[in-house]
């Protein structure tokens, strides 16, 4: 009989050992760059604004659904915070509104996957085109500086650096794991969301609110992927109507690697923190060894297809 | 046959229809405190959209449900197990990816007011009714135990083992035997007599009467979306009842007329008032 542990634990050994592999690689093919600790402080500095996303997206991939609008949505709350802040001087304010409306955003989307039926992955597909669009229409396509948040204490705590060196968003992503990781292992809500997406005529027959579940899940990323946005904007102190861009892939790359399956029903917080991390050291590791910034797609696309691949043997066997 | 005092559950003339179809027409049905009864009819009788407006999953076209004598109204699912209606579905309605523990507390978790989850005390209470309930004594069997490699019989027990273990007055089985071997099914009969023993109510739907017959006190025949009759088991033999069934199956009466031209049960038969009233569509 096998147990629900052991069943996890094979997944998080296994992305573990990708993850180790890797990185060793790395190490034997560029010792004087990875051997130094350089390095890994760039990674903390960017792997954060699409991990964060990614383990908040782990939560809808769990329910059996998906959300491609999380960028574009990262992109109008980059907008609102921006306006806002130039309005107001508040970062504070700014960023309180910036959630809200990611927030609405994001409810948006639950309304509209779970009021009118709809599938999500259309629909976000839809609200992405639709949130970008806002954001370039209402921006005229313009980018802003951010230049003066950096004299408050906020800027300080979402995107300083601890003692000059460390960056504060490793310490957000963390933060938000372990708040993830509790709501999904120790939370009637997150067995929820299991149940949700593992057989949802079953749970809902058993008084799991599958509605309710589904649209608070597509609301939180509408949170977390303003949040990201916020960051992302700060860490560069300038507001590009881009923002978010290139963020799409990369973030559901890393739920996948993270061993949690398209199907939904099973998936750990812990498995997409260390595919964030794979996701977020290829890059950089790739170039380093030497090889043309062209390979990267490749090798991203390799890793991603095998790692897949020995998530879902693992499963069944 | 519960008299009035005694009643559990009463659900007068409902109707249900999906879209052009009318699933119940009129249906009256009820049951008693600690009594068995055996809903029994064909496929497409209509016996598990009954259970379904009874146990709150859909909501009935017409009619009312009363429980110990008092109507309820905006009922669900939530309500109804709060009420102490537990309900083993034909599919079952476990999570397959889950552990049993998961499993065994599903939509009701045990938690704190904030809503954390004793996972402690999941745990072993989860190991008391595999225990106490279900007769899991084997080793290779845990709480961590994922329901999806469990035999159809394991299933089986830990969905009846999770509705007694909720303290339900209640339990309703919905096919509890289909897909069983033989070994299992029996399992499962004892499962019903154990509800009996500990005085609680049981429906047991089916459509094998081989199957209800030696644990219910009272058959319910449902025929085509109406109670066509009633036998408390005192009075009827299992081949008397088989012949009966068989009448029903060929003329979906009693009596051998057929449903649609007579208005008037058999003596038996008490569910067949006020079933010649058509139910509107919605």
């Amino acid at each position: 009989m096998e147990s629900n542990t052991l069943r996890e634990s094979k997944t998080q050994i296994s992305v573990s050992v990708v993850f180790l592999a890797i990185l060793l690689l790395f190490i034997i093919g560029n010792p004087a760059t990875f051997l130094s600790m350089r390095i890994y402080y760039s990674f903390m500095v960017s792997v954060p604004f699409f991990a964060i996303m990614a383990l908040s997206l782990t939560l809808i991939v769990i329910c059996g659904e998906i959300d491609l609008s999380f960028p574009a949505i990262m992109g109008f709350s980059g907008f609102i915070f921006t306006t806002v802040f130039h309005f107001s001087g508040s970062v504070g304010f700014a960023l309180l509104l910036c959630i809200l409306a990611g927030l609405g955003a994001g409810l948006l989307n639950g309304l509209l996957i779970v009021k009118l039926q709809l599938p999500s992955l259309v629909t976000t597909l839809g609200t992405q085109f639709f949130w970008t669009g806002v954001t370039m229409v209402l921006s005229g396509g313009l980018g802003k500086t951010l230049v003066p948040t950096r004299e408050s204490v906020l800027y300080n705590m979402l995107v300083g650096r601890i003692g000059g060196i460390i960056p504060v968003q490793i310490l957000w992503m963390v933060f938000f794991a372990v708040i993830l990781w509790v709501v999904l292992n120790r939370h009637r809500f997150g067995a929820h969301i299991y149940f949700t997406g593992d057989n949802p005529a079953s749970a809902r027959v058993m008084g799991v609110n599958i509605n309710r579940v589904k649209t608070i899940v597509f609301t939180q990323m509408g949170a977390f992927a303003a949040f990201a946005g916020v960051l992302s904007s700060l860490e560069v102190v300038y507001f590009w109507p881009t923002l978010g861009q290139g963020y799409l892939l990369r973030t559901i790359a890393a739920v996948f690697l993270g061993g949690t399956p398209v199907e939904g029903g099973i998936g750990t917080i812990y498995g997409t923190f260390i595919g964030a991390l794979i996701i977020g050291k290829l890059e950089a590791g790739i170039i380093a060894m030497g090889m043309h910034g062209f390979w990267t797609q490749l090798i991203y696309g390799l890793i991603v297809v095998v790692s897949i691949a020995m998530h879902s043997i693992l499963r069944r066997r | 046959m519960a008299s009035p005092g005694e009643v559990l559950v009463k659900m007068e003339n409902v109707c249900k229809s999906f879209g052009h179809v009318n699933v119940l027409r009129n249906v009256n049905f009820e049951i008693g405190y600690n009594e068995v009864v055996g809903l029994l009819g064909d496929n497409g009788a209509g016996k598990s959209t009954l259970i379904k407006i009874l146990t709150g999953v859909h909501t009935s076209d017409k009619g009312s449900i009363y429980w110990k004598g008092k109507k309820l109204v905006n009922y669900s699912v939530a309500k109804a197990r709060d009420l102490g209606i537990e309900t083993v579905f034909q599919e079952r309605a476990l999570s397959e990816q889950h552990s049993l523990w998961r499993n065994v507390f599903m939509g009701r978790e045990s938690t704190d007011r904030w809503g954390f989850i004793n996972v402690q005390k999941e745990k072993e209470e989860t190991q008391r009714i595999m225990r106490d309930y279900m007769g899991f004594t084997s080793s290779a069997l845990t709480t961590e135990a994922v329901v999806g490699t469990m035999s159809g019989g394991e299933k089986q027990g830990v969905a009846i083992a999770r509705a007694l273990h909720f303290q339900a007055d209640l339990i309703v089985l919905d096919e509890p035997t289909t897909g069983l071997s033989l070994s299992e099914t029996r399992k499962v009969l004892g499962f019903v007599e154990d509800i009996k023993k500990r005085g609680k109510a049981c429906i047991f739907i089916t459509h094998n009467i081989y199957h209800v017959y030696p644990v219910a006190e009272r058959i319910v025949v449902l025929d085509r979306g109406t109670v066509v009759g009633q036998f408390a088991k005192a009075d009827v033999t299992l081949e008397e009842l088989v012949d009966r069934l068989y009448l029903v199956a060929r003329t979906g009466s009693l009596n051998g007329k057929s449903a649609n031209s007579s208005s008037s049960e058999s003596d038996e038969g008490e569910g067949g008032q006020g079933q010649d009233r058509q139910c509107e569509m919605p």
